[in-house]
């Protein structure tokens, strides 16, 4: 008897939430959350701000130093800041995205595990009218307010003005490129090939993937062809490692590498390498927070932020 | 003592043990409202419904693996593959939609892949006698390797998945306000909740994790039934897949690593013993909602991430260190 009537009642209370549901004008099918309320930009003061931070992983000391860039320049002036660890993992990211969300911070600053999987949870952030700003990598979809990431032509172009002081004018060089195809490629790619043009000559380019392996093998097959080369460009430091081994039977040809890796800057204390242009996390970090702040003053916001680089020399170079 | 009296010592000591064995029965919904009072009573933002349906979205997938998990620990045994499966079976439904097949019947084949990867682990723990940790870590291997092969280690993400309704309604989506992945968890807890409590293919389980031999002897066909469990296993793994792929939109190829603990972790907080025969599905589901809420709670309340995992594990030797008082 008591079970017939607590299913009744179970019953009626469904029914009842089903009709208000309807009537109230929601979407029985949709999307997006019907009960999402969408907060509109108010000025706030960086004290009053709460900032929600989603990092991709915390066991690679790059992304802690974005860590420490955000926290130390929040609390300077005083915002409060939350960070997660995404742990490499997309699902877990997405879970923090989405409980950041609830947790009705201000703005977002993302550094995302993969462009395409964080696209749902930039679109959740924009219907909640959170503003969304990605460090190093951005999203897929959706709307970010701004991208801060290493001003990839200008370290291109340092790389080449490196080379041509070192080397003179008109040296024999070779180019290891990454991945085909993606940005870091293509942006230190063209940086490097403008300002190298016309005082260097750049015998041949070859891919080896960002990998370090195929960097090793790339190299050989160089050192084969063009045994008379004076320089190595490498558009990133696991490259520029594989290309050491492959040309130490000839150490005086100048490799430069990209990225400051913990390896790559120790290669170039011990002068296996000549110099790597180094990323700086930490400032990156900085400059997210930044424009969180301009944003909240009502400024415009730039929708790429260029973190600056740092060429970092070995020392029988300088 | 008169026999009078000893008799009813005795008829009251039996109620005592009855009445503490629904008690502990109690213990992990016990343990689930005072963690929800805490993180409440830190952040009143738990108790928001938004929130409430954002944790249960999160539960989801690993409710689901969970529920699968049950039954393959009941009989004693453990599915480690179950993060593969999801991987695999979800990087190849994204194939399919992405080259034109309905996302529906992407999803469906999928799942029915997912099942058939099951089975492989059922048939080498019953016809190859393999132990099932082994076999389904050798499994577990292979499964992710064949993802890494197939996607060539990128995710599959395209622009039929951002574009389909029915794709994003499956893990996004809301039905009448609730997110459709809860809806999905809370027919599948029904559907095994049935199979395991109200028909024989359950009293079967419970017989070959009580007692194998005893099982085959009273006329069980245990391999027959242990091969359908594993099935189970993989096609919840796999239903759980075609949610992420959607919550994502796109598989990737790293998906589901470290799934398995998360679902054990649920199975065993739910109170379900190891060494099988003993458990209930009901307790997996709660087991699931002690972990989201951890996750969730913890997020919320703004403890460190690193501080999180620590939290977990000792949550999870808590709950040990009570069943096996339990059994003493």
């Amino acid at each position: 008897m008591t079970k017939k009537i607590l299913s009744i009642a179970v019953g009626a209370l469904v029914l009842i939430y089903a009709i208000v549901f309807v009537v109230s004008g929601r979407a029985v099918f949709s999307i997006s959350n019907p009960f999402q309320t969408n907060t509109v930009l108010q000025h706030k003061k960086p004290s009053e701000l709460k900032i929600g931070v989603s990092l991709s992983t915390l066991n690679n000391p790059f992304f802690i130093s974005i860590r420490q860039g955000v926290t130390e320049t929040a609390k300077q002036s005083g915002s409060k800041v939350q960070v997660y660890d995404g742990q490499n993992s997309t699902n877990k990211q997405s879970n923090d995205v989405e409980d950041l969300i609830q947790k009705k911070v201000d703005v977002l600053i993302i550094n995302p595990v993969d462009s395409s999987a964080i696209t749902p949870e930039v679109k959740s952030a924009n219907e909640a009218g959170i503003p969304v700003i990605t460090i190093d990598r951005s999203s897929d979809g959706g709307k970010v307010l701004s991208l801060v990431a290493s001003d990839s032509k200008e370290g291109g172009k340092m790389a080449a003005d490196f080379m041509i002081k070192t080397l003179g004018q008109g040296a024999k060089i070779a180019e290891l490129q990454g991945t085909p195809g993606a940005s870091a490629t293509r942006e230190r790619g063209a940086g490097f090939d403008n300002t190298a043009k016309g005082h260097l000559d750049i015998v041949t380019k070859q891919t080896a993937n960002f990998d370090r392996t195929a960097g090793l093998n790339t190299a050989e097959n160089i050192a084969q062809a063009h045994p008379d080369i004076k320089g190595l460009f490498s558009q990133n430091d696991e490259m520029a490692l594989g290309a050491v081994q492959a040309l130490k039977s000839n150490p005086d040809v100048v490799i430069v590498g990209f990225d400051g890796s913990a390896d790559g800057i120790n290669a170039v204390e011990k002068r296996q390498m000549a110099a790597t242009v180094a990323q700086k996390p930490k400032e990156m970090g900085k400059l997210a927070v930044q424009a969180a702040y301009k944003h909240f003053k009502g400024e415009k916001v730039s929708s790429q932020i260029k973190s600056p680089l740092e060429l970092i020399v070995a020392d029988k170079y300088k | 003592m008169t026999n009078t009296d000893r008799e009813q010592k005795v008829v009251k000591e039996v109620k005592d043990k009855k009445v503490l064995q629904k008690l502990s029965g109690l213990g992990p919904v016990l343990a689930l409202i005072v963690l929800a009072l805490i993180t409440t009573v830190m952040n009143p933002s738990f108790l928001d419904p938004n929130n409430l349906l954002n944790l249960l979205r999160q539960v989801s997938i690993n409710g689901l693996i969970a529920f699968g998990m049950t039954f393959v620990i009941l009989t004693g045994g453990i599915d480690l593959s179950v993060g593969a499966i999801l991987a695999l079976t979800s990087a190849l439904s994204a194939m399919m939609i992405t080259s034109g097949v309905p996302t529906l019947i992407a999803m469906l084949i999928g799942i029915i892949f997912g099942g058939l990867l099951g089975g492989l682990n059922g048939l080498l723990i019953t016809k190859g006698g393999a132990a099932p940790f082994i076999a389904s870590l050798a499994t577990m291997t292979i499964f992710r390797g064949a993802t890494y092969v197939f996607t060539d280690g990128n995710p599959i993400t395209s622009k039929v998945m951002n574009d389909s309704f029915i794709f994003q309604f499956i893990g996004r989506g809301y039905f009448f306000g609730i997110p459709v992945p809860v809806i999905i968890m809370l027919i599948s807890f029904l559907i095994l909740y049935m199979l395991l409590h109200k028909m024989t293919f359950g009293r079967k389980t419970y017989a070959l994790g009580g007692n194998e031999k005893a099982a085959f002897v009273s006329g069980i066909k245990v391999n027959l039934t242990k091969t359908w469990i594993y099935v189970i296993s993989g096609i919840m793994s796999s239903a759980a897949g075609m949610i992420l792929i959607s919550r994502l939109s796109s598989a990737q190829p790293d998906a589901g690593t470290g799934f398995e603990m998360d679902a054990i972790a649920a199975v065993v907080l739910g109170g379900t013993s190891l060494a099988g025969g003993r458990g209930r599905i009901f307790g997996t589901l709660i087991g699931a909602l002690i972990i989201g809420t951890l996750n969730n709670g913890m997020n919320l309340i703004g403890i460190s991430s690193f501080y999180q995992q620590i939290v977990k594990g000792i949550v999870i030797i808590i709950a040990v260190l009570i069943d096996r008082r339990k059994k003493v």
